[in-house]
């Protein structure tokens, strides 16, 4: 039993907390957040240079790392800057559906992936269908040149600025079937697909997709088809644990500022700190952000477990982030009073970020039916 | 990062394993399972088991007769006792005074005492808390005034102690005493060892609300105790008595013994029908029972890297009253669950079911005998060994600094 981190991990750490605190203070953070583009290409081109983006892929894919807890030393600190880069969305959704199903002309991308020349998005919910892994309404039919693609994706991370998209489009059987999904590589200049963007209210910008009669060569299929659904659970899982990282990492910001608050803040000629109404609130704050740092720690070991292992404690995690995300994000802005309701106080932004993880690739209702039904297929 | 144990940890953990296999008696292990009332004499029996392996006294050091365990160790014996089943150690003397001694004892005390909390010759209880004492607990008033006479110096004890735990069975109490009514009220506290054989001492039952007997009054009236029965130094018991309470609170999450009362609610929540269907397959009691064992498998993970921070060298402090207040929390809500699985069979209460020599009517699943009781008993985790509030303000205080 070991619960410190490689050397090579506390110096990847180290080196990216340095840079996002020089880099990426909150005025700047704001700026880039707020922009037209989404995120700023110059950080995001040094985030691929130290070496952020090498450390999700593993070494056999041109990464120097991949396992669960590089992505969880990663996002944690991207979590304690808020950076709205799009590593998430790149490097790990859509670079894990490459790496995993991609064949050795489709994997030729990823050393561009990781050099942060080309950015790669993952298309798989869909106005209809929210947090579902099996439910694609997208369809894909053969014809004589390849395929033919006709549906909608939702809020897709960072799509304006997508290169290339993982699309999930259904090949086969009925709208909620695990068989029949199929992967699609296309590039964003693919005639009859539509990206419309729009910012998001916790920073950065996503989009929505239509595809009208996109028309694919065969090579354009992402793995073995109609078995694309395997590929999505493992993409989507590596996604779900890098966001419980990132939430811890927002997470220690927001309860470090809101102690410093109760510390500082006087009201009826005392600190706010040397109530216990609040002190309680604080020791509880505490206790939850441990829990949640343990639940990030089990999903982490669990990456490479079996299917039922692995997926149980990606969704025990992803529910407990929820839930605690939430009340860190609530109790942050009580304890903080009225300036916590600004928009110049940075924890309002770990605030709006926490509550907003939940949103994304499964909040804590979805993980725990999940868990539940994970835990009925393990007993029988 | 790597959360498994070693491969000689996983050997240790067989060998806990095969012993409980072998030497916990199958009539200890069916009450405790199913939660019935265990007497003085299985609690020694099991105590006189674990001492011939030599793991009674499992947190002293090997000088004094213990194993020598590692803080991982000492947690994967806990676990396996609790997944087998086994009677909890009675923790007065074992856990507690034996640590006192052993840190503040003479040798005297140690010479004598130790070895018959070992092999059972005592039987101790705690004497803290009092009607006025509570979570306050420096508040103490019980008072010790120290004579001298033909027989040699002494203290003469006047005074009430509160929810003394199986006092009835026990014969000798270590208790907090006002040697110092001048000095600030953390300073006038003794250490003081009685037997509770002497003229002037009585043990009044207090019933709880589950029916049981398993708290007492002790008062104290001019109770004559040799002054050699001082710990430590006269006016400084409070360091003895918080240094009692923080000792070895790496094991105070419960982990093991939520982890098998979970695994006793699945098992019942499989077999009891809702809508006909099992329970489990509720949707309301299925998220209830998901969020507890995610909860439990979070706090274990929080156990375990506290566990790994000490053998590092770090010390538990007030991280234990996290552990407390979490542990205790799932402890209660899985009590909750087992109790609302068995719907309108909880409330029939026959306490002689829960006797080992039962013969009677039984009413409901054998479970079901139990379920109540024990949902009402278990709101005293929260409540003793600091109340869960306690433990928030030393969280405040110690961690946040506020």
């Amino acid at each position: 039993m070991n619960f410190e981190h490689t050397e090579e991990r506390r110096m990847l750490a180290d080196s990216l907390n340095r840079f996002i605190a020089e880099q990426y203070s909150f005025e700047a953070r704001d700026r880039i957040a707020q922009s037209a583009h989404g995120f700023s290409p110059e950080i995001w081109q040094q985030f691929a240079e130290l070496g952020v983006i090498g450390a999700l892929f593993r070494e056999t894919d041109g990464g120097f790392g991949g396992a669960g807890f590089d992505i969880a030393v990663v996002f944690e600190a991207l979590g304690r800057g808020l950076v709205v880069e799009p590593i998430l969305g790149s490097a790990v959704l859509a670079g894990e559906a490459i790496t995993a199903a991609g064949n050795d002309a489709q994997k030729a991308v990823l050393a561009d992936i990781i050099g942060g020349t080309t950015i790669a998005a993952l298309a798989h919910d869909e106005p209809d269908t929210h947090y579902e892994l099996a439910r694609v309404l997208t369809r894909a039919e053969r014809s004589a040149n390849g395929w033919v693609l006709n549906g909608a994706k939702a809020v897709v991370l960072q799509g304006e600025r997508a290169d290339l998209f993982v699309v999930s489009a259904r090949t086969a059987g009925a709208v909620d079937d695990e068989a029949g999904i199929s992967l699609f590589l296309l590039s964003a200049k693919t005639p009859g697909l539509i990206v419309r963007g729009c910012p998001t209210i916790d920073g950065g910008r996503v989009a929505e997709l239509s595809l009208n009669g996109v028309a694919l060569s065969p090579d354009a299929l992402l793995g073995v088809e109609g078995q694309g659904f395997a590929t999505l659970e493992r993409a989507i899982g590596r996604g779900v644990l890098a966001l419980c990282a990132e939430a811890l990492g927002a997470m220690e910001v927001a309860k470090a500022a809101t102690l410093d608050y109760l510390r500082t803040r006087k009201q009826f000629g005392v600190f706010i700190g040397s109530f216990q109404a609040l002190q309680h609130r604080m020791a509880d704050l505490l206790l939850e952000v441990e829990q949640a740092r343990s639940a990030v720690i089990n999903a982490a070991a669990a990456l490479d477990a079996d299917r039922l292992t692995r997926e149980r404690a990606l969704s025990a995690a992803k529910v407990s982030i929820g839930r605690i995300g939430a009340l860190v994000a609530e109790e942050s802005i009580q304890m903080h009073g009225g300036i916590g309701m600004t928009w110049e106080l940075p924890l309002a932004h770990y605030a709006k970020r926490l509550i907003m993880i939940d949103h994304q690739l499964g909040d804590e209702d979805h993980h725990l039916q999940r868990f539940i039904a994970l835990g009925r297929q393990t007993a029988a | 990062m790597d959360l498994n144990f070693t491969p000689e940890e996983e050997i240790f953990r067989n060998e806990v394993r095969a012993f409980l296999a072998d030497r916990l008696p199958a009539r200890l292990s069916d009450k405790v399972a199913n939660g019935k009332h265990l007497s003085k004499a299985d609690m020694q029996e099991w105590h006189a088991i674990l001492n011939t392996r030599g793991w009674l006294a499992n947190h002293w050091p090997v000088a004094y007769g213990g194993p020598g365990w590692s803080a991982v160790e000492k947690f994967i014996f806990e676990h396996e006792c609790c997944l087998a089943s086994a009677p909890r150690i009675v923790p007065f003397g074992v856990n507690m005074l034996g640590p006192v001694l052993i840190k503040f004892g003479n040798e005297t005390q140690k010479r004598h005492w130790l070895p018959r909390i070992l092999d059972g010759s005592d039987w101790w209880c705690q004497g803290y808390s009092e009607t006025g004492a509570g979570s306050d607990l420096a508040a103490v008033s019980t008072t010790a005034l120290r004579g001298h006479d033909a027989q040699g110096d002494h203290y003469i004890v006047n005074g009430q102690k509160a929810w003394t735990t199986l006092g009835q069975h026990a014969n000798m109490i270590f208790c907090l005493v006002r040697t110092n009514r001048e000095a600030k009220k953390q300073e006038g506290i003794s250490f003081l060892l009685i037997d509770m054989t002497t003229p002037g001492v009585e043990v009044r039952p207090v019933i709880t609300l589950d029916g049981v007997h398993e708290v007492n009054e002790v008062f104290f009236t001019d109770v004559r105790v040799p002054a050699e029965n001082l710990v430590g130094e006269e006016d400084k018991g409070w360091t003895c008595a918080k240094y009692l309470l923080t000792y070895e609170r790496t094991n105070i999450a419960g982990v093991g013994l939520s982890v098998a009362a979970l695994e006793r609610l699945k098992r019942i929540a499989a077999q009891q029908m809702r809508n006909g269907r099992p329970l489990a397959e509720d949707p309301s009691f299925a998220a209830r029972m998901a969020r507890v064992e995610i909860d439990l498998e979070n706090m274990k993970t929080t156990n375990l890297r506290m566990i790994a921070a000490v053998v590092g060298g770090g010390v538990p402090g007030a991280e234990s009253s996290m552990l407390k207040i979490r542990g205790t929390q799932i402890r209660q809500e899985i009590s909750s669950l087992n109790r609302r699985a068995m719907g309108p069979y909880a409330r029939p209460f026959i306490t002689e079911a829960l006797e080992d020599d039962y013969t009677g009517m039984q009413v409901g699943p054998e479970a079901a005998a139990s379920a109540a009781a024990l949902y009402f008993n278990n709101r005293k985790l929260s409540i003793f060994g600091g109340s869960n509030e306690i433990q928030k303000n030393i969280i405040s205080k110690m961690i946040l600094g506020l």
